[in-house]
């Protein structure tokens, strides 16, 4: 198959997914089985232009062109190949999740949650691998208007209000802040087309700057503070949800947008030059440092998840505003690694409410001996996220500090440094309580009572690609590393 | 006596002001009708008005050389036209008052806001 | 004879004539058939136009044989084109449609003559915007007014008698006060025709009586257009009159008031009056940001599904003004290209609307609750439009919006702030879009209220042939923009 076919085929296969899984709605069994064959299908497409990419062949697809040069079209390089096999792979892992979390908590409108799911898939591939802003920019809000419908999944007035918060921010942001940014550089560029070094050139330093500042808020899906409300707002979703379309997904597509943005739009050097970043390095590392302090005060364990994201998406702009070459390559890494990390934590979040229907840190003392599987999958996936070996979390944060030491940015190693020691106390508290506190009386069910068989089968995946990650980060680094030299 | 002179345009706006007084600050609707009537019948003097020229005739006498001073024969045939838009309006204005009347059974339009408000 | 000589009379002639022919039918149906066949034929001669216009350039026709200036001359270029398009094209739609939900409203003892005054509205429509002469263009305004008149007042609620009896007062003194100004100007220059009129002006331009007209001009227009703040009878006349008429004349009677706006201040005012560009930008650029500001507010909060269409037309209106109002080639492109953009949203819009009163009997939101999954075509395509009316990448509205922003940021410091302000604008148009498909999709359907069902098919097919038509034209542009353009073009071409 040639690279445009393969690249038509991955669009297409999760649309046509939802089809069939609209289609199927009456028949659960066979419903399920046409999600997982989509997944299935779905990896295996864009697994396979992996090679090619990191070989520096760069497929495009042209579907059609507009008025004055925009153009709907599509260009893989290797940011949107790391962020097209994440958000395909880990769907699988999802759904084999989904399935064990949605039966075993009787969820209604099943139908509706497996086809809005396939299609903020369907979205999220589309901002991988779309080929200038303007296209990212109708997949991007392809992505929020489908998975409303998924946030605003039970339906009672609180989660549609909170569902709203989610819409309005996200909506607002990005037309209000996006969009004119979008048309501020076709005025200033002439053209929307990512192209390595950059398209700004030649505006001077203070525009930059608010060009830049218009994309980073504009991009409201990055959270970076103070529009990072819509993030624990979604965590009302049922949790396969947040999993991830918030661990992964969508967050993932909003930094994966400022990072394509800052490398492809702006341009490293054009960056470093004017000193236009300088502003974004301080809000970012104000944005870990807080979103890390506000997750201790969270007794709700998805509150404090989210607001951990909120913290760990920062780093990744933190990278893209650092602006030099380990920074991006570490900011890239990230996307990965913090991926597999949080979509572990969350399934044990879901895997302990569909087990036990218990949703705050407080009332999981002493259950290490019920769940002992989930909380040693947590416990991985925390020390992932906190960055220590050997979990894949390591690299990334390694890349990070090495980037804000090229840069000179002693403000940006110390926020690294601190952010550490807050996710330990933040994240290792949990298993911590779980495992060596003893259980309230009388709370903790005798024997072993884990969730179902499908949730954990998911949760074992993912930890072990937490570990993989660590060991066999080469094909990673190898990709990433054609990220600055582009 | 410069203000005298132009007493035709007096004419027309204070005609015009009259009519535009009445269509806005009457409640009964033919009242209304009858101030638009006066509005248009304004506009109809100002174009036959200016179209008079001093001495001037009618274009089918002519004096024995063939001259002759005609006032203008073109804003007569266009504000015929006019006049008969104009009726046209009205007639329609008047048809839609007597519907309104048969179903409100009032033409205060006062009265058919309180209606509406009521329903 | 060559028929293809004649086409600038026929677009008139042909609806115009068959007005008293269709008020004579009795048989059922036969109206509405008539209607439709006459008004698809219009379409088909305006799509000849516009070929031969795009083909070999603006086209006059001498009306009789008498030559202009003396006689009445049609005068067809691109943008009369356009409007000609628009015009014919949503008269068309809107009957092929309507069918079902106009025998539901007018029924069919008042058919023959309710036809017959929509096929006055389309000839007094094609009227105005075909002809070259000012006077004349009056009586077209009045014949379309008149019609539409009664096109409103067919509606089977009583209310739509006062909003008929409030647009004809408003519309009367538009016209009105349109006509006087025509009368100065011709005092002062002798001439009706446009063409010559824009030649002769030069000399008597700094008069005080041409600067007298051309605010009368503008501000009849603006009336006639719903411009803010003279937009009062406009949400009400669309509110009640028939669904299907309300789709037809949401899209371009007051398109027509806005085509001849922008002839008159542009190509007759504007090269000849000084300061008149320092005029037009101060006196329309705060009332068209008003506009757009306003009436979407508005639209946030009402609750009546067709008012709320109404309002989001009146700040729709205030983009297009914005753009004259600009005065740059960009900014009219931009202007010229949402005429046809917003009727093509709005009457898909107002279809969907139709659709929904057709099964539900009410068109207050709360009644509509829960439709989605009932009639899931026809929210669907609702959706889309609205999402045109966003001006959401990929459909047509993206194009309009595009270009007007691009050319509020050409426009220099101010036009950061109007950018600024088209955003607001289009985020308050997501928030009553979204207030629709919340309470279509999320709520449940109220206790005791109507069993629905689908449209009928006869009518989701044209609303879906629209509907689709505004992706069509978000991503082929070639012939709105290039319309457009040539339009922009000419029009300013001959000021600087």
């Amino acid at each position: 198959m040639s690279p445009e076919t393969t690249i038509v085929a991955a669009l297409v296969t999760p649309l046509i997914g939802a089809v069939g899984i609209a289609l199927t709605g009456r028949l659960p069994n066979l419903r399920e089985s046409v999600t997982l064959v989509t997944a299935g299908v779905l990896a295996v497409l864009v697994w396979s232009l992996v090679p090619q990419v990191m070989a520096g062949a760069r497929p495009e697809l042209l579907v059609t062109t507009m008025l004055g040069g925009l153009s709907i079209a599509f260009e893989i390089e290797p940011l949107g190949m790391l962020f097209g096999a994440l958000a395909a792979s880990l769907w699988i892992v999802n759904s084999i999740y989904s399935i064990g979390y949605m039966r075993g908590n009787d969820e209604k409108h099943q139908t509706r949650f497996y086809v809005c799911f396939a299609i903020a898939i369907f979205a999220a591939l589309g901002v991988a691998f779309a080929g200038n802003l303007l296209t990212l920019f109708v997949f991007y809000e392809v992505l929020t208007i489908s998975t409303y419908p998924l946030v605003s999944h039970k339906g009672d007035p609180a989660t549609v209000r909170s569902a709203r918060v989610y819409l309005g921010i996200l909506l607002s942001t990005s037309i209000g802040l996006l969009l004119p940014a979008m048309i501020w550089t076709y005025a200033e560029a002439g053209t929307l087309d990512f192209t390595a070094g950059g398209i700004l050139g030649d505006v001077a330093g203070p525009a930059l700057g608010v060009l830049l500042g218009l994309y980073a808020f504009g991009i409201g899906k990055a959270a970076l503070m103070p529009v990072h409300r819509w993030l624990p707002s979604a965590m009302v979703a049922p949790t396969p949800v947040s999993a991830l379309l918030h661990a992964v997904a969508v967050v993932k597509a909003g930094v994966f947008t400022v990072l394509k943005v800052v490398v492809y739009v702006f341009g490293l050097d054009t960056l470093t030059e004017a000193g236009a970043q300088q502003w974004l390095v301080w809000v970012s590392g104000g944005t870990v440092v807080l979103a890390s302090l506000i997750a201790m005060t969270k007794d709700n364990l998805k509150a404090r998840l989210a607001y951990s994201t909120v913290s760990q998406l920062s780093y990744i702009v933190l990278g893209a505003a650092l602006a030099t070459a380990s920074g991006v390559i570490g900011a890239a890494m990230h996307i990965a690694t913090h991926a597999a990390g949080k979509i572990t934590l969350f399934f044990c979040a879901g895997a302990i409410y569909t087990a036990l229907h218990r949703t705050e840190v407080s009332e999981l003392r002493g259950l290490g001996r019920t769940m002992p599987f989930t909380f040693a999958a947590f416990t991985v996936g925390a020390i992932s996220i906190i960055g220590l070996p050997p979990f894949g979390g390591a690299w990334s944060k390694w890349f990070l500090t090495l980037g804000a030491l090229e840069a000179g940015e002693l403000f940006a190693v110390a926020v690294l440094m601190v952010s550490s020691l807050l996710n330990i106390v933040y994240l290792l508290q949990i298993p911590l309580l779980a495992f060596f506190r003893a259980p309230a009386s009388g709370s903790v069910p005798e024997g072993v009572q884990e969730a179902p068989l499908p949730c954990l089968i998911a949760i074992g995946i993912t930890s072990l690609l937490c570990v993989v990650l660590f060991f066999g980060a080469d094909p990673l680094y190898e990709l990433t590393r054609l990220l600055p030299s582009s | 006596m410069e203000f005298l002179a132009l007493y035709n345009y007096w004419v027309f706006a204070v005609l015009l002001l009259i009519g535009l007084y009445a269509v806005v600050a009457k409640v009964n609707l033919v009242k209304r009708l009858i101030g638009l009537s006066i509005f248009q019948g304004a506009v109809f003097l100002l174009y036959i008005s200016m179209d008079k020229v001093e001495g001037g005739t009618a274009p089918i006498f002519q004096t024995a050389d063939g001259a002759g001073v005609f006032s203008n024969p073109l804003p007569q045939v266009l504000i015929l036209t006019a006049i008969v838009v104009g009726i046209a309006t009205t007639a329609l204005g008047l048809a839609v008052v007597v519907r309104i009347r048969e179903e409100y059974g009032t033409v205060e339009e006062d009265v058919i806001e309180d209606m509406d408000a009521d329903s | 004879m060559n028929l293809d000589a004649h086409l600038p009379i026929l677009q008139i002639i042909v609806p115009l004539m068959t007005a008293p022919v269709v008020s004579l039918l009795r048989v059922p149906s036969l109206p509405w058939a008539a209607a439709t066949v006459t008004s698809g034929l219009a379409f088909a001669v305006a799509v000849t136009l516009t070929g031969q216009v795009l083909a070999g350039g603006p086209m006059s026709y001498a009306l009789g044989g008498w030559v202009p200036p003396y006689g009445i001359e049609l005068y067809v270029d691109h943008f009369s084109a356009l409007l000609l398009l628009i015009i014919t094209g949503a008269s068309t739609v809107a009957l092929a449609f309507g069918k079902a939900s106009l025998d539901q409203e007018v029924g069919h003892e008042r058919a023959p003559m309710f036809y017959a005054a929509w096929l006055l509205v389309v000839a007094g429509l094609c009227g105005i915007v075909a002809t070259g002469d000012a006077f004349n263009l009056f009586v077209f305004l009045e014949i379309s007014s008149l019609a539409t008149y009664v096109l409103i007042a067919s509606a089977p609620d009583r209310r739509a008698l006062m909003a008929t009896f409030r647009y004809l007062i408003l519309g009367t003194v538009g016209a009105t006060f349109y006509l006087i100004g025509v009368g100065l100007i011709y005092m002062m220059t002798g001439t009706l025709n446009l063409a010559d009129m824009t030649d002769r002006i030069a000399e008597v331009g700094e008069l005080r009586p041409v600067l007298v007209a051309a605010g009368f001009i503008t501000v009849g227009l603006a009336l006639k257009a719903a411009m803010f703040p003279l937009h009062a009878w406009m949400p009400n006349a669309y509110t009640f009159a028939p669904h299907a008429a309300t789709a037809f004349l949401a899209a371009c009677s007051t398109k027509a008031a806005i085509y001849v706006l922008i002839r008159f201040d542009l190509t007759v005012f504007l090269p000849h009056l000084s300061d008149h560009a320092e005029q037009v930008s101060g006196f329309f650029i705060p009332l068209a940001v008003l506009a757009f500001l306003i009436g979407s507010a508005v639209a946030v909060f009402e609750r009546n599904l067709k008012r709320m269409l109404g309002y989001s037309s009146v700040a729709q209106i205030g983009y297009i003004l914005l753009g004259l109002a600009l005065l740059s080639p960009l900014a009219l492109t931009g202007a010229i290209v949402h005429l046809f953009n917003h009727a093509l949203m709005k009457s898909a819009l107002f279809m969907a609307v139709a659709c929904l009163a057709f099964r539900a009997g009410s068109v207050q939101l709360p009644d509509l609750a829960g439709c989605g999954r009932a009639m899931p075509l026809t929210m669907g395509a609702f959706v889309l439009a609205g999402l045109s009316m966003i001006g959401v990448p990929l459909t047509a509205g993206f194009v309009s919006k595009w270009y007007l922003i691009l050319a509020c940021l050409e426009y220099g410091p101010l036009g950061y702030v109007l950018a600024g302000g088209i955003l607001v604008s289009s985020l308050l148009a997501v928030a009553y879009v979204w207030k629709v498909v919340e309470a279509a999709y999320f709520q449940p359907r109220p206790e005791g209220a109507r069993e629905l069902r689908e449209a009928p098919p006869a009518m989701l097919a044209v609303l879906w042939l629209v509907a689709l038509g505004n992706v069509w034209f978000g991503i082929d542009t070639d012939l709105t923009l290039g319309l457009a353009e040539q339009a922009a073009a000419t029009l300013l071409g001959d000021g600087s």
